[in-house]
């Protein structure tokens, strides 16, 4: 019997319990973010209340986690923080792994001296602090560079979207140039080029498909990171404005308030944690099934 | 070898001057300009005067122009003036420098003897149980946010046991040379905990890699005692990627120095940017990050040369970032 390679890169996937896991975790917490609003409807909590009683309370049947500062429920914020960091490292990770394979394609598939300097470029953005870029680019005021009334906490999402994306790709541009290099010079891309086919339609239609399944894998890992490059924006107060909170703005709260309650401080990094686990889970059991014959290493 | 090293550094001057065109791009693009942050809401002045020190100091002049006036004042070795600390950038870098060099040095000295050590022990013994328990570790500090492992540290040490400082410096200036140091505990190690996380997982590959070599393998079937294929053998073949990556490795250093920095409130050069950046005093901000882009090339050239050193084969013709 012989199973499509698909059916086999999925059941090398199952076979390996951490990947297994790491989905199962990654599901969950994405669930938990789409149905955040029904959740917390379902547990009888509200995000935004500020109920002064419940200031520090400890944890209990009605409030499984307590309250924070303004005795808002723990638990509910902790899920509509989630819904933020979530949503802003998927799209990060999608913008990451765009740019990322723009690159790569085109320095792979020209070569010379474009390819050169790519390189460069990537090389010198992987030697770069991350930090510092970071803070540099969350300090750039939008007006100046034209987005007028660009303002307020939805514009403040997609603002640290852009520039975790712009900080991330390269990553992705080392892998997908490195696949393009590869398909470069198989023959069905040489036959294409033999018949004059256009040299975009060449990198679209026969490369870039052969560099789909690192792409797919740069994406998963680059998403882990962008979470991690989020969290820290917000944590410095750099990423999403109040009062939308995702999990780093809330530990940044957590920080200024850890004297009275270090409780606060422990979840939302937890959450933090659990994503990035499971996302680095779940992205080397993509590369390890879809490249059987690699060495595993860890 | 000569020119090798005058081609690196001619690349890494032009890396580097197109990467303070790149900084000073971005800085004209933040809120407000010097003159208005100079002038403030001071409502004496108006807004003729506004424009002739604009005029005066240039700020009306297209991009090209002022990044050439700032460039040629640094080349007559001028950093400009702080707004923030109303003094001239120099004398601000400089401790601050010192600073950071002085924690990142630390940091780095503990986390490469540390990391490098258990990552060949836990790659000569792949799947035993050190080789589990330092690898979830190492994973676990790659994956958790830095940020977040040291408000934990500062929640357990400082407010839950109360054994150390939650602050880099003591309040007490006068404080003795043991009280300064009880402060430096904590900064220095969670910042050589992160860092010791990578370079275990770098140590690890880099000697796992070097086990399946062909000469290693011909060593040991011809008999050679392990311990000496491992010094003898394994152990120089894995110098050499471990030396790029630790290189590579030294923007997460810097990025994890200017968190614990801001964390704990030690003035270094992450702290300064973080405060140059958020207080718009973009001579200082610029400065700083020039001389943190210059630190990164440097020790990236030391690496390269190192490689010369270390492997006799490598022709080293790529340029370096």
């Amino acid at each position: 019997m012989t199973a499509s390679p698909a059916a086999r890169a999925r059941r090398r996937f199952f076979a390996n319990p951490a990947a297994t896991l790491g989905l199962v975790l990654l599901t969950t917490l994405a669930l938990s973010a789409i149905f955040a609003d029904a959740i917390v409807a379902l547990l009888n909590l509200n995000a935004d209340a500020v109920d002064f009683a419940n200031r520090y309370a400890p944890p209990s049947a009605a409030s499984p986690l307590g309250g924070d500062e303004l005795g808002r429920d723990v638990l509910a914020r902790l899920l509509a923080g989630g819904r933020v960091s979530l949503a802003v490292g998927l799209a990060a990770a999608i913008g990451a792994a765009s740019i990322g394979a723009a690159i790569g394609l085109i320095a792979g598939f020209r070569g010379g001296w474009i390819d050169a300097a790519l390189m460069r470029l990537t090389d010198l953005m992987l030697a770069l602090p991350v930090l510092p870029l970071l803070i540099v680019l969350a300090a750039v005021d939008p007006a100046k560079l034209g987005f007028e009334g660009a303002a307020g906490p939805g514009a403040s999402v997609v603002r640290i979207v852009a520039i975790v994306a712009l900080v991330g790709w390269p990553g992705a541009a080392r892998l997908t140039r490195a696949a393009a290099l590869a398909a470069r010079s198989e023959d069905y891309v040489r036959a294409a080029r033999a018949v004059g086919v256009h040299p975009v339609r060449i990198a679209l239609r026969h490369v870039a498909p052969s560099a789909a399944g690192p792409l797919i894998v740069a994406a998963t890992l680059a998403m882990g990171q962008v979470i991690l490059f989020e969290s820290t924006l917000s944590f410095l107060g750099l990423g999403v404005e109040p009062p939308l909170a995702s999990w780093g703005a809330m530990l940044a709260n957590a920080q200024e308030t850890v004297w009275e309650q270090p409780m606060l401080a422990v979840w939302p990094g937890l959450a933090i944690f659990l994503t990035v686990v499971a996302v680095n889970f779940v992205g080397d059991g993509l590369r390890d099934a879809a490249n059987p014959r690699a060495e595993r290493r860890r | 070898m000569e020119r090798m090293i005058l081609k690196r550094l001619v690349a890494s001057a032009l890396t580097l001057l197109a990467l303070s065109a790149m900084c000073f791009a971005l800085l004209t693009l933040m809120p407000g300009d010097p003159i208005d942050q100079l002038v403030g809401s001071d409502p004496r002045v108006t807004p003729e005067d506004i424009a002739r020190l604009k005029a005066y100091y240039g700020v009306d002049q297209p991009f090209w122009a002022r990044w050439q006036a700032w460039l040629a004042r640094l080349a007559s070795g001028e950093f400009g003036y702080s707004r923030l600390f109303a003094a001239p950038v120099a004398d601000v870098l400089g401790p601050a420098l010192a600073r950071t060099a002085g924690l990142a040095a630390a940091a780095l000295l503990i986390s490469t003897v540390i990391g490098v050590s258990a990552g060949i022990v836990a790659a000569l013994r792949p799947r035993s149980l050190f080789d589990h328990v330092a690898s979830f570790l190492a994973f676990a500090g790659v994956a958790a946010p830095s940020f977040w492992l040291a408000l934990m540290a500062m929640a357990l040490f400082s407010i839950t046991l109360g054994w150390l400082p939650a602050s880099a410096l003591p309040s007490d200036p006068e404080a003795g040379l043991l009280e300064r140091l009880r402060h430096l505990i904590m900064p220095v190690a969670i910042l050589a905990a992160l860092e010791t996380a990578a370079i275990f997982r770098h140590a690890r590959a880099a000697v796992g890699d070097a086990l399946l070599h062909q000469h290693v393998l011909t060593a040991r079937s011809k008999g050679l005692p392990g311990r000496r294929v491992i010094w003898g053998h394994v152990l120089p073949g894995a110098m050499i990627p471990l030396t790029t990556v630790l290189a590579l490795d030294l923007g997460g250093l810097v990025s994890g120095a200017l968190i614990v920095e801001v964390m704990f409130g030690l003035p270094g050069m992450g702290k300064l940017l973080y405060d140059a950046i958020l207080g718009a005093d973009y001579n200082l901000a610029m400065a700083a990050l020039m001389v943190g882009a210059g630190a990164i090339f440097l020790a990236n050239a030391l690496a390269d040369m190192a490689y010369g050193l270390l492997d006799p084969r490598i022709q080293t013709g790529g340029l370096a970032p």
